[in-house]
């Protein structure tokens, strides 16, 4: 009997070590094949984002022109970044741009948002979402090329002014100083403008209509209903538009290289056309990168906070 | 042994060249086929009509040619000459770092084997760069040029008639005096392009041509010691060119105009100078003609001397190259063989160069092309020819002189501030 006892209860101390045995292999066959599964998607991301951003540190700390002996110059290429006053105007500037590329399409697009929300089933809501839709489809060199004609002087802009004898306002708006930035801005809000208007209507459809119902019952206007309802119900998705609009903004280039080449002066210049300015025209590819880098952290530093403020608190 | 050989071998050559009493033979294509490896520049078919006549004169020679604009080429000719299959030949934007870096074949051996030394030396001064990329116009040639253009004030003949314009102005002020008469008249005196790059420089440069000596100038461009732009002379140039933006010469969204836009505008009829290059003179001559005439730039007291900014179309042979001889030779051809010339000058609108002697072919009487080409003698027998100013260092058009130039058309920029500003620019660039 007692023998028997302890065998049973040899046994039942046996198994779970046996258990744990199996467990431990199971796991890291398990993690074997998590692994496997994840290598290809991690090949090619260190392949086309790590060691690009690797060989970019080692680039910014150098001097050199891309073809012949680098130098090393620790850290001057930041120092130059943070000091030259070009360059500081250039980030000013992605900055400025960032405020046209942002503010228009997401006030714009939740406008638009609400204004179709009882009519998304029908064809109006259905149009309406296509047409707004069309700008993000069509490449932004296309888009960059169209507008510049427009606000050419003979362009349909200054057409208009003159058709409604405001000749005086006419001007060539892409080569002008004042006018340039705002020019330029409104290409990117109009490109911008359907992606925020699809995210926001597609989130909009997520609200619980008997929010409304009951909103309405209780005597809340529309503004009302907009405030307390749809605003708070569109956290996640204005989080969303916030973040792609204004990376948009901080790392263009297609639009502004097309559109204004960066002038006039530097008054259009973002980062990243200096970027590729001082890599392939200037040579300095240490100074481009360091650039690059730096813009890197800027957008982190914007978009990390906009991603904490918009997230949903459980 | 092999050494004695050797020096043998070489004396019977060099005493059989004596005894013949010839140079030793130029390198040619030979008689074995070859493929040459060309880069030119997009819109620009001078290079390509010269690589067909070449090889319908030498059927064993054919051309594979890529062709890039010549923003894309100022950044991509570095990386395409650092490989192993450079291009046999190829435009250069610029030469200061390709020679830096030893991306080019150096030509002293054709200057001698071909007898280059026939040519003008003015003509090849901007095609000789010293060891290490700077200075340029001194040490060893790195490059030809397909033919030297110049620039000058273009005009449209309807419109200086309908201002009484019977003759080309004699000096600054009468330019001045023409440019006003055209603005009463409700004509826009210079249809100019500034967008993109800084299509004010050629104004400017023939300004600073007109107050002052090139010699400076040059210096400056080819980066001498010592050598600065913010000069007496170019500051007022600068100047003058700011009181034309100022009295409203330029059309008012100069700032807006590309180089396209401003030669589909200027042949459309609207404005009445254009500040250009002769390169312009075949299509104008071809598509418009007897509607433009050419002249250079006024000096500021009459009798004065002519400057106008003069370069070469400049191409060069990659180091790498696999058939420099065949390069060399098809550059030299281009210079002195008589058809290749007559093409130079029919489809490029430029003198074609070459030695001093050859005749330039003969062009149609009254054309644009005519009076670019005698400009060109002027400015020859006058000594006035100055590199293009964007050409001092690699990024001082796209990174100096452009911003500025647009910020004065912008108000924003004074003539005297605009040089200051290209200065610290080009000491800046140069001190790294």
């Amino acid at each position: 009997m007692t023998n028997r006892a302890n065998q049973i209860a040899g046994a039942a101390q046996a198994a779970p070590a046996k258990s744990r045995r199996r467990g431990r292999g199971f796991d890291r066959q398990a993690a074997i094949v998590a692994l496997l599964f994840a290598a290809p998607a991690f090949i090619m991301y260190a392949a086309f984002v790590l060691v690009p951003l690797g060989m970019s540190v080692f680039y910014s700390l150098q001097r050199w022109d891309g073809i012949g002996k680098m130098r090393f110059v620790g850290l001057n290429n930041y120092l130059i970044v943070l000091t030259d006053s070009d360059l500081l105007q250039v980030i000013g500037n992605a900055f400025l741009l960032a405020a046209w590329f942002t503010l228009i399409p997401v006030v714009l697009g939740l406008a638009v948002a609400a204004a179709i929300r009882e009519h998304l089933g029908g064809p109006f809501g259905t149009v309406t979402r296509t047409i707004l839709f069309l700008p993000q489809v069509i490449p932004l060199v296309a888009a960059g090329i169209a507008w510049s004609w427009m606000f050419a002087n003979s362009g349909v802009v200054n057409q208009t002014l003159r058709g409604i004898g405001l000749e005086a306002l006419a001007r060539g708006w892409l080569g002008d100083f004042t006018f340039a930035l705002p020019a330029v801005g409104i290409i990117g809000a109009w490109v911008l403008l359907g992606l925020c208007t699809m995210l926001l209507v597609t989130g909009i459809t997520k609200i619980d209509p008997s929010l409304y119902e009951a909103a309405r019952l209780d005597g809340a206007g529309a503004w009302d209903e907009f405030l307390y309802i749809t605003l708070p119900g569109l956290r996640q998705e204005l989080g969303v538009c916030v973040t792609v609009t204004v990376i948009a903004a901080l790392a263009s280039f297609d639009i502004v290289y097309i559109a204004t080449g960066g002038g006039p002066g530097i008054q259009t210049t973002v980062p990243g056309l200096e970027i590729y300015r001082l890599a392939f025209a200037h040579r300095q590819v240490g100074l481009a990168s360091a650039l690059a880098i730096f813009l890197m952290v800027l957008v982190l530093v914007c978009v990390l906070p906009i991603q904490w403020l918009t997230r949903v608190r459980r | 042994m092999k050494l004695r050989h050797l020096n043998a071998a070489g004396l019977a050559v060099l005493t059989a060249a004596a005894l013949t009493g010839t140079a030793m033979a130029a390198p040619t294509c030979g008689a074995d086929p070859v493929v040459m490896n060309a880069y030119f520049e997009t819109g620009f078919p001078l290079p390509s009509k010269l690589a067909e006549e070449f090889t319908r004169q030498f059927p064993n020679v054919t051309f594979d040619i890529k062709e890039d604009q010549f923003a894309n080429m100022m950044e991509n000719s570095p990386r395409i000459l650092s490989e192993d299959n450079a291009p046999d030949l190829i435009r250069l934007p610029s030469m200061s770092d390709l020679v830096a870096n030893e991306l080019l074949a150096n030509l002293d051996g054709y200057f001698t084997d071909f007898g280059w030394d026939k040519f003008p030396p003015s003509q090849l001064i901007q095609l000789r760069v010293e060891e290490g990329g700077r200075p340029r116009g001194a040490g060893s040639l790195w490059a030809m040029g397909l033919n030297y253009s110049m620039t000058g004030v273009f005009y449209n003949k309807e419109l200086a008639a309908k201002i009484g314009m019977t003759e080309a102005p004699k000096t600054l002020a009468e330019l001045d005096a023409l440019m006003q008469k055209a603005k009463d008249a409700g004509i826009v005196p210079i249809m100019q392009f500034n967008k993109g790059t800084g299509g004010l420089a050629f104004p400017l440069q023939d300004l600073m041509g007109s107050y002052g000596p090139p010699e400076p100038i040059n210096d400056w461009i080819f980066q001498k010691d010592g050598a600065t732009i913010n000069t007496e002379a170019n500051v007022k140039a600068a100047e003058h060119l700011e009181n034309w933006v100022k009295s409203g010469y330029f059309a008012a969204d100069t700032n807006a105009i590309e180089y396209f836009q401003m030669m589909s505008r200027f042949t459309g009829g609207e404005g009445l100078f254009m500040f250009n290059g002769d390169w312009e003179s075949g299509n104008l001559d071809k598509n418009f003609a007897g509607k433009f005439g050419f002249f250079l730039m006024p000096p500021v007291e009459a009798g004065g001397r002519h400057a106008a900014m003069s370069a070469p179309l400049t191409f060069g042979i990659g180091a790498k190259a696999a058939n420099k001889d065949c390069a060399a030779f098809f550059l030299d051809w281009v210079a002195t063989n008589e058809q290749a010339r007559k093409i130079n000058v029919e489809v490029g609108g430029s003198n074609p160069g070459g030695p001093a002697d050859l005749p330039i072919p003969a062009v149609t009487p009254g054309s644009v092309t005519e009076a670019t080409l005698a400009a060109g003698n002027v400015v020859a027998t006058e000594n006035g020819a100055m590199d293009f100013i964007a050409n001092a260092t690699g990024a001082i058009f796209a990174a100096g002189w452009t911003p500025e130039l647009q910020k004065l058309v912008g108000g924003v920029q004074t003539g005297k501030g605009l040089i200051e500003a290209v200065q610290a620019e080009y000491e800046k660039e140069l001190s790294r």
